[in-house]
């Protein structure tokens, strides 16, 4: 199934290597602050509301 | 229905509720089949050989490496002429994700350059252009980070989107205002051309270019609802002080 990259295969599994990495990295990090963020802001809200 | 009343962080979130759900899946799908397709299903170039599969995350990342800067343009241009917090926060919320699409294309074009042109980098007017990029956005992001006022740092990244704006631009055209580099001209839009992208490459590029464009959408939408969340929580922590 995977196809012969030759003599050139450490840059094409390099770049996607990176790529794929710096993605997900990218992709998780603004997932998990996006949630971090409605967390904090859920319990500031029930505080505000409890006086 | 006017575009204004996206200004509106409460419109904006319920509609990023909405699209989210649409746009995330679009983004995975057309990446998964584009990157797939690319990588397994299309044959080595007679000159290039395997190493055109780099392509198919070169173009793309490189093209929106520009284009997220032209959004954050505009979404400046919106801050300081109608002072709407909502598109100050969108282009804030869109600098990281520019600035992964910079460094993937100048990351895949150094793992490409190396076998092609002999050398990992050139001060070839595309690539230095794209540095360039690089280095507004880290510096787009810093001073987001420096300043503490938010409405004083939306300003001055307002201005400094402005000022970077000619690079985003002289990234896109180098290679026709400058034809002295080792980077080459696009070829997708030459069908029907001399030197056109095979048709072999052709789709699956354009499927990764949707591809990105959703996964930059869906992301812009979800880092925007995190910075209006986090100033409405700021506000919130500025009124129990005073409480």
């Amino acid at each position: 199934m995977m196809p012969d990259l030759g003599k050139y295969a450490f840059a094409v599994l390099a770049s996607y290597g990176v790529s794929l990495a710096l993605l997900a990295l990218l992709v998780g990090w603004s997932i998990w602050r996006y949630r971090a963020v409605k967390a904090v802001l859920e319990a500031a809200e029930a505080r505000l509301r409890k006086g | 229905m006017s575009l204004w009343e996206y200004a509106n962080p409460k419109k904006f979130s319920e509609t990023a509720a909405r699209l989210l759900p649409v746009v995330a899946p679009l983004a995975g799908l057309c990446l998964a089949i584009g990157l797939i397709w690319g990588f397994f299903f299309t044959p080595d170039d007679y000159k290039q050989g395997s190493t055109v599969k780099i392509i198919f995350l070169h173009v793309p990342a490189a093209m929106m490496a520009i284009n997220a800067w032209i959004m954050m343009l505009v979404a400046s241009l919106v801050w300081i002429v109608r002072r709407h917090h909502v598109s100050a926060l969108a282009a804030k919320a869109a600098a990281p994700i520019g600035m992964v699409f910079t460094l993937i294309a100048l990351a895949t074009g150094a793992f490409w350059g190396q076998p092609m042109w002999g050398t990992w980098w050139e001060w070839d007017p595309r690539l230095t252009s794209f540095l360039i990029l690089l280095l507004f956005y880290l510096g787009y992001i810093a001073l987001w980070q420096a300043v503490e006022s938010p409405d004083t740092a939306a300003d001055l990244t307002g201005v400094l989107c402005i000022v970077g704006s000619v690079f985003a631009v002289l990234s896109r055209y180098a290679v026709k205002f400058w034809n002295q580099g080792l980077h080459q001209d696009s070829t997708i839009m030459k069908v029907g051309e001399k030197d056109p992208l095979d048709p072999a490459y052709y789709w699956p590029l354009i499927v990764c270019l949707i591809g990105v464009v959703a996964l930059f959408v869906a992301l812009v939408l979800l880092r925007t609802v995190t910075e209006i969340r986090l100033r409405r929580l700021a506000a919130i922590e500025a009124r129990e002080k005073f409480e």
